[in-house]
């Protein structure tokens, strides 16, 4: 405890690099993934094509992928970007396969009446299409975001600078105490950024709120029986 | 006995051609630290890790898919299991333990329980309970229901939490190297601490080609394991999202 209280602000600085590498590369992730399933979609072969493409790269290894991507990109092997590329690779190869669910799982009915309404394609996916797949939607981000803080201390073998180092500088100095708050700092959160997708969920699908709570509402929009095992 | 340099030399300072000359050298394809030895023991810790995980989350997965029993405290265990991070562990595995084989092994078989005790209880209880009840009133037992019926009819999903945990785990043995032990994962660690790129990237050639050739002959012993009842209705099904992809899709979780 003692040594927590010592270097607070060093391990807060730590937390803060750590969140800023795992929450950037989701961000990006969704701009990217929800186009490609979009366009996988519309077109059979393109949709095949990028879900073997997805599991192809989702294979590679992160340490591997995190000393191979300098090499492509040109950066520096200690530069952030590193991480931060290869987890918005995994993300897309994770977030393709659950937002293509997602599209899916919007009732077909509804996207006719949409058409019936008069809504244009681009229009209607924006406000109908996307809103209503929220709920699968979000079940694959919150897989992806636990995957991507604990991906993220990865980084620190290659002294890249997160929750990580605590660890690498702990077995160092034989110093139990330091990865053991690192550890925990990492649960943090991970449950820090589940709480926050929980509550973005919730903000951003207000007709779902009144009748019975989240769970129910996403088992029914999901057509079988099984999202316990997505909000895992 | 030749010893391999220590500082490898390379007739470039491209670290494309230096890994490439790093991979057609054949010093590196013999010995005790050649590529092919490495490689079997990359495979040998992965294999050792699986079968704990294994003989510990395919029972547990069995018993609460087959009576639905346990169901929250698993899935919420399995989550918590899968936000740690497992170099977090590792460490503090080895500062516990200390050093030697075990304490990394341990480590590694959290990382690779809880996609296959997800993938398991998923397979199980995703089967329809029709096909059950018909079972149970033709007069078949409960063991006989769960290793006849539910076992073939969820194997697919099964298998697949299965190649999640298999790929997660074969990833991340690549870590390992970082706490004294072998595999592939040593020519990342100690590339990288005598700033050899192109052992470093020789090294994660290797270790994503054999990461995605294992994953093809899961693949393939999936398709020859699932019985062939269950693959003419999923093809007629198509483009309806089904059940059992947002299934693997969850349970895939991430990759180290």
């Amino acid at each position: 405890m003692a040594w927590l209280v010592a270097n607070f602000s060093e391990v807060l600085s730590l937390a803060g690099l750590h969140l800023y590498q795992s929450v950037v590369p989701l961000l990006i992730s969704v701009l990217i993934a929800v186009p490609l399933a979009q366009l996988a979609r519309m077109n059979k072969t393109l949709r095949g094509l990028l879900l073997s493409a997805g599991s192809i790269l989702y294979t590679v290894p992160s340490l591997a992928l995190f000393v191979i991507l300098p090499v492509i990109l040109g950066t520096r092997i200690l530069d952030m970007a590193n991480v931060m590329v290869a987890l918005v690779i995994y993300a897309v190869a994770l977030l393709l396969r659950s937002t293509l669910d997602a599209l899916e799982s919007v009732d077909d009915g509804i996207r006719q009446a949409a058409v019936a309404m008069g809504y244009k394609p681009f229009m209607r996916f924006l406000t109908v299409d996307l809103p209503l797949s929220v709920p699968v939607l979000f079940a694959g981000l919150r897989v992806v975001s636990v995957s991507n803080i604990s991906l993220v201390s990865v980084g620190a073998l290659l002294g890249i600078g997160s929750l990580g180092s605590l660890f690498t500088d702990g077995l160092k100095r034989d110093f139990v105490t330091e990865i053991v708050i690192g550890i925990i700092g990492t649960l943090l959160l991970a449950l820090l950024m589940d709480a926050f997708l929980v509550l973005a969920q919730r903000l951003l699908t207000p007709w779902l709120r009144n009748d019975g709570g989240l769970t129910k509402a996403t088992a029914e929009s999901n057509s079988d029986d099984e999202p316990a095992v997505v909000s895992a | 006995m030749s010893v391999p340099a220590l500082v490898e030399e390379y007739s470039s300072d491209n670290p494309l051609v230096q890994g490439y000359e790093w991979l057609m050298n054949p010093m590196h394809w013999q010995g005790p630290e050649g590529i092919p030895l490495r490689a079997l023991e990359h495979l040998g810790y992965t294999a050792l890790t699986l079968s704990i995980a294994v003989a510990i989350a395919v029972p547990i997965g069995l018993y609460v898919g087959h009576t639905g029993r346990g169901r929250v405290v698993v899935i919420s265990l399995a989550g918590v299991l899968r936000a740690l991070p497992t170099l977090g562990m590792l460490t503090l595995f080895v500062l516990l333990a200390g050093l030697g084989l075990m304490p990394p092994i341990w480590a590694l078989v959290l990382l690779a329980v809880p996609p296959i005790l997800a993938g398991t209880y998923a397979g199980i209880s995703a089967v329809s309970k029709d096909t059950v009840d018909a079972a149970r009133s033709m007069g078949m037992t409960e063991p006989q229901i769960l290793f006849r019926v539910e076992v073939p009819n969820g194997l697919p999903v099964i298998l697949g939490g299965f190649r999640a945990g298999v790929l997660q785990v074969v990833a991340t043995v690549a870590v390992v190297a970082y706490i004294n032990l072998g595999g592939l994962g040593r020519f990342l660690i100690d590339g990288l601490s005598v700033s050899d790129y192109g052992r470093v990237l020789g090294g994660a050639v290797v270790i994503a080609a054999l990461a995605i050739c294992l994953d093809i002959v899961l693949a393939g012993i999936q398709r020859l394991a699932v019985s062939p009842g269950l693959k003419a209705p999923r093809r007629q099904r198509g483009d309806s999202p089904t059940g059992r992809e947002t299934i693997t899709a969850g349970v895939q979780g991430g990759n180290s």
